[in-house]
């Protein structure tokens, strides 16, 4: 991330300073901070609501039965999660709120699901594969339906505005399955 | 496609209905258990800030610098060679940075050219499949605090370049 933050921020300023756009960067720095906390404020506000019922699933123990239905898919995949471990569900809740595309309860999820993982990890301050591997699924954004694309589609006055949703799914679970094949082969690399 | 759309709303509600109910049955004390989870956002929330700061600073600042519009300009042509129309690829870089300066984009493609257009579909598709990779990697590492992220980063900018390649591929075989 580090790369990635210097070159953002150098290219943008070298590109602006020659194409006189200084007044509009500066404009968009202070413009990124306030997003900033804005963004952080709705955060809180979905986290707080999802922690708050991940934590009646677990005090219920409707976490285990969660965790063992999904269980045969999910240590397929995330092998370095031991058996009921609440990283299971909270992954799981994820995966599946990703697929319906329910991105306010997904990204809640997410951050429990890290945080499950997290307590999985030896060095805290060094990712696990198991994280990467949750990072790329997510990125990958395996999505059923893109309901917002179809709306603006049949908003315009598309005839057909569903006829994007086969090649959608097709397209992204395609990508989802190189996007974990890049991780392997990294893995492989990079030993 | 109505069913699935009201599956999807229900979801939600259904699925907290469901917990809390199952959590009352269980005789768990559901309103104390529901605050005092919330109650661990607070830090959450303070964790992540700083890398969605750095991130949302970068990404406005990129997108002001007008580096899109020269790379645009560069590829433009030689993708509409290859029969991509150019305005799809500007929807490609700008969706892993920002999910709403993509959207925007895209409402605009489709108003100009026509949501029928092949422009249009291979740009939905591309929404569809790609995500705003940089956000997600902000919150989800700054969650749990996370410095050395070895060789993830390369892994998803890889990844995301060939989700477009697949994208356009999926999408030459439909239409």
């Amino acid at each position: 991330m580090n790369i990635v933050w210097i070159f953002l921020i150098a290219v943008s300023i070298v590109a602006a300073t020659a194409t006189g756009r200084l007044e509009a960067l500066t404009k968009a720095l202070f413009e990124g901070a306030r997003i900033a906390v804005e963004t952080s404020l709705f955060l809180l506000g979905i986290v707080a609501l999802w922690l708050g019922i991940t934590k009646i699933i677990e005090a219920s123990g409707l976490i285990h039965h969660i965790s063992s239905f999904f269980r045969p898919f999910i240590t397929r995949l995330f092998r370095a999660i031991p058996a009921d471990h609440p990283a299971i569900s909270s992954v799981t809740l994820n995966l599946l709120a990703n697929f319906f595309g329910l991105g306010n309860a997904a990204t809640p999820l997410g951050i429990k699901a890290m945080r499950d993982l997290q307590s999985l990890n030896q060095d805290k301050h060094r990712i696990t594969f198991e994280m990467m591997l949750f990072i790329v699924l997510n990125t990958a954004s395996i999505q059923f339906i893109p309901f917002t694309v179809v709306g603006i589609l049949s908003e315009m006055g598309s005839k057909n505005p569903t006829a994007i949703v086969l090649p959608t799914l097709c397209a992204t679970i395609v990508s989802a399955v190189v996007a974990v094949l890049v991780l392997l082969l990294f893995r492989r690399l990079m030993r | 496609m109505k069913f699935i759309a009201f599956v999807s709303q229900f979801a939600i509600p259904g699925f907290i209905l469901f917990t809390v109910l199952y959590g009352a049955f269980k005789k768990v004390r559901v309103y104390d258990c529901f605050v005092e989870g919330a109650k661990e956002s607070l830090q959450v929330v303070v964790n992540i800030f700083p890398y969605l700061l750095a991130i949302f600073i970068a990404v406005k600042a990129f997108q002001a610098s007008g580096v899109f519009d020269f790379l645009k300009a560069g590829i433009a042509s030689s993708l509409t060679a290859i029969g991509i129309p150019p305005e799809a690829l500007s929807v490609a870089l700008i969706k892993p940075l920002s999910g709403s300066a993509s959207m925007a984009l895209f409402t605009e493609i489709v108003k100009t050219a026509g949501p029928d257009s092949t422009a249009s579909r291979l740009s939905g598709v591309i929404m569809g499949s790609a995500e705003t990779t940089f956000y997600v990697l902000a919150v989800y590492l700054g969650a749990v605090g996370i410095r050395n992220t070895r060789y993830l980063v390369p892994v998803c900018v890889i990844a995301d370049a060939l989700g477009i390649v697949i994208a356009v591929l999926v999408v030459k075989i439909f239409f």
